[in-house]
């Protein structure tokens, strides 16, 4: 048989194994070329992403320790080797914690009014103003926020809770369109077993729409927290900074992680005289990098809790 | 318990487009109904504005009268909800909700109503119910587990014990079967001839073998085209349907002439 082998391909009938086994060259070509090509792309987009975590952790750790997590900074002053991120951190969970008491029912029910209710003109506007508000520039919410309160605290006001309703003009349109998306993804089928089950429309909402959805709803809701937590720009203003701890979000000032991060670094280096022991004149770098390190750390936390409180809310699969 | 339904001059509308024509039937109480007809006839249309579920769709609506027992269930004082309590249905699908247990599906009309209910009476209406729906023996060692974790044919059995456990006094089934295989299909067709002991049963199916095995009356629905609305062409006792139709166009769809 090897004599015909030799002979040219176009006088013989291919066999069927030779049908089988001999792939379109070309498209074995473009599919190693494709999987070089997306696996690059996956690799540069982790170069960022490493690489950020990677400096802000060997930055971050130079300072970080019970004490810096448990410190205020008040009294400190120059380059003495204290102080810490206590204050920043409460002004953060509590403005933000504030922002999302207000975005997420404001949020959820629009994404509801949107799925369940909306029809004509109204649905439309909405979904548009929401599309509009998803692409304010931070600094916008910010000065919003300051304009509404002053018009009644008159000008120069500085709380806490001017800074989450800032926030929560930032996370409104993500936690409506995430619920929205999410919502929708609720088969309708369910929906109609329970109204034939006699069920009104309102608890059919709550017990089966809400119920399904959950889940993918608190990811959404953890994603826009993700989004407003690491804000500086409106709570630079409306939050103001200070360095003691305040813990009411109605009354003065209030330091939050990344205003505090931005407020350490730009006081720069200290001018530490040779004989000053005490003095470390990198410490505000050292402090903001902590700071970011905190602020990762605490986002990360709350993915995690948010993940497990989803898993237990996830629909069973039964396997 | 069981209550005949009386439909008088129904014309149902979806927006602007007349789905279905002029439909004047009876349903008797304590019997199976089907209706058969080729697809896009209305069949399923006409079977949802009997509970009301028609008008769940934007823009759907209804002319004419549904009585049941006298009562014209789109009169300005009945109330939607009411009525599909009183008119369960079984949809095509099997439809359990994926975040209850099996006994949580069969507890759904109950729980989600917010209805108190002991625990004693809690687990006695589960019973009942999936025994009613022919599922208790086999799922009575996992009554906790999903409902999803069940087969098809099961899936829908649960379902028609969710739609008994609310006590309805119609049963509406929509082509409750075009997913099962044949033995589940005869699993529930057994059911279907239970149950009409104690409801008025209405199907849809497009399986004519189907409907001359369950049921004692079939109505035949038809469209003239594309674009027409459907009609009831002829209803009359199953028996007398598949062997001496009135009509030409019944005998010619159920000798298998077209559809």
């Amino acid at each position: 048989m090897t004599t015909t082998s030799t002979q040219p391909r176009t006088a013989r009938r291919p066999t069927t194994r030779d049908l089988l086994t001999r792939a379109d060259p070309r498209r074995r070509w473009t599919d190693r070329i494709m999987h070089v090509v997306i696996t690059s792309a996956f690799l540069v987009a982790l170069v960022p992403l490493v690489s950020v975590i990677w400096t802000v952790v060997s930055n971050g750790v130079v300072r970080m320790s019970p004490y810096f997590l448990s410190v205020s900074m008040r009294g400190v002053y120059g380059g003495i080797d204290a102080g810490g991120i206590y204050h920043a951190i409460l002004g953060t969970l509590l403005i933000t914690g504030l922002a999302t008491l207000i975005s997420v029912p404001v949020g959820l029910m629009t994404a509801i009014y949107l799925v369940e209710y909306g029809r004509g003109p109204l649905a439309r506007a909405v979904t548009f103003f929401v599309d509009v508000m998803t692409g304010i520039p931070s600094i916008v919410a910010g000065l919003f926020a300051y304009s509404l309160f002053a018009l009644f605290l008159g000008p120069g006001v500085r709380l806490g809770a001017v800074g989450s309703v800032a926030l929560s003009v930032l996370m409104i349109p993500v936690v409506v369109r995430s619920s929205e998306e999410m919502l929708r993804l609720v088969p309708n089928e369910l929906r109609e077993a329970s109204y034939a089950l006699g069920v009104p429309k309102w608890l059919t909402i709550i017990k089966v729409v809400l119920r399904t959805s959950v889940a993918g709803i608190i990811t959404g809701v953890m994603l826009s927290v993700a989004r407003v937590i690491g804000e500086t720009a409106p709570l630079l203003i409306v939050a103001g900074v200070i360095d003691s701890i305040n813990t009411n979000l109605f009354e003065g000032r209030m330091m939050t992680l990344p205003v505090y991060v931005f407020r350490q670094y730009s006081q720069g280096l200290v001018p530490c005289s040779p004989e000053a022991v005490e003095c470390v004149a990198t410490i505000n770098y050292d402090r903001a990098w902590g700071a970011a390190l905190a602020l990762i750390v605490i986002v990360m936390l709350l993915n995690l809790v948010a993940r497990l409180i989803a898993r237990y809310f996830a629909p069973k699969t039964g396997h | 318990m069981a209550q005949r339904i009386d439909l008088k001059d129904l014309n149902v509308y979806y927006g602007s487009f007349l789905a279905v024509a002029d439909v004047s039937m009876t349903i008797e109480p304590r019997s199976v109904t089907a209706f058969i007809g080729p697809s896009g006839c209305g069949k399923s249309t006409l079977l949802r504005t009997l509970n009301r579920m028609h008008e769940v769709i934007p823009g759907a609506r209804v002319e004419g009268k549904v009585e049941m027992d006298g009562v014209d269930l789109y009169g300005s004082d009945v109330d939607a909800v009411a009525v599909r309590r009183q008119i369960g249905m079984v949809f095509q699908r099997p439809n359990p909700f994926p975040t209850m247990s099996i006994a949580e599906n069969v507890l759904a009309g109950v729980r989600l109503n917010n209805r108190r209910i002991g625990k004693d009476e809690a687990s006695e209406l589960v019973e009942k119910s999936l025994q009613g729906a022919n599922l208790w023996n086999e799922v009575k060692d996992r009554l906790d587990r999903p409902g999803s974790s069940l087969s098809g044919g099961q899936q829908q059995r649960l379902c028609i014990a969710r739609a008994i456990a609310v006590k309805p006094q119609v049963l509406l089934m929509d082509e409750p079967c075009s997913a099962l295989d044949p033995i589940s299909t005869l699993a529930i067709e057994d059911l279907m001839d239970q149950l009409k002991k104690d409801y008025t049963i209405v199907i849809v199916t497009h399986n004519m073998q189907q409907a001359a095995r369950v049921s004692d009356r079939t109505g035949f629905f038809n469209i003239a085209g594309t674009g027409k609305p459907g009609k009831l062409i002829e209803m009359d006792d199953t028996r007398t349907m598949f062997s001496t139709p009135s009509e030409q166009a019944t005998e010619d769809y159920i000798s298998g002439r077209f559809g």
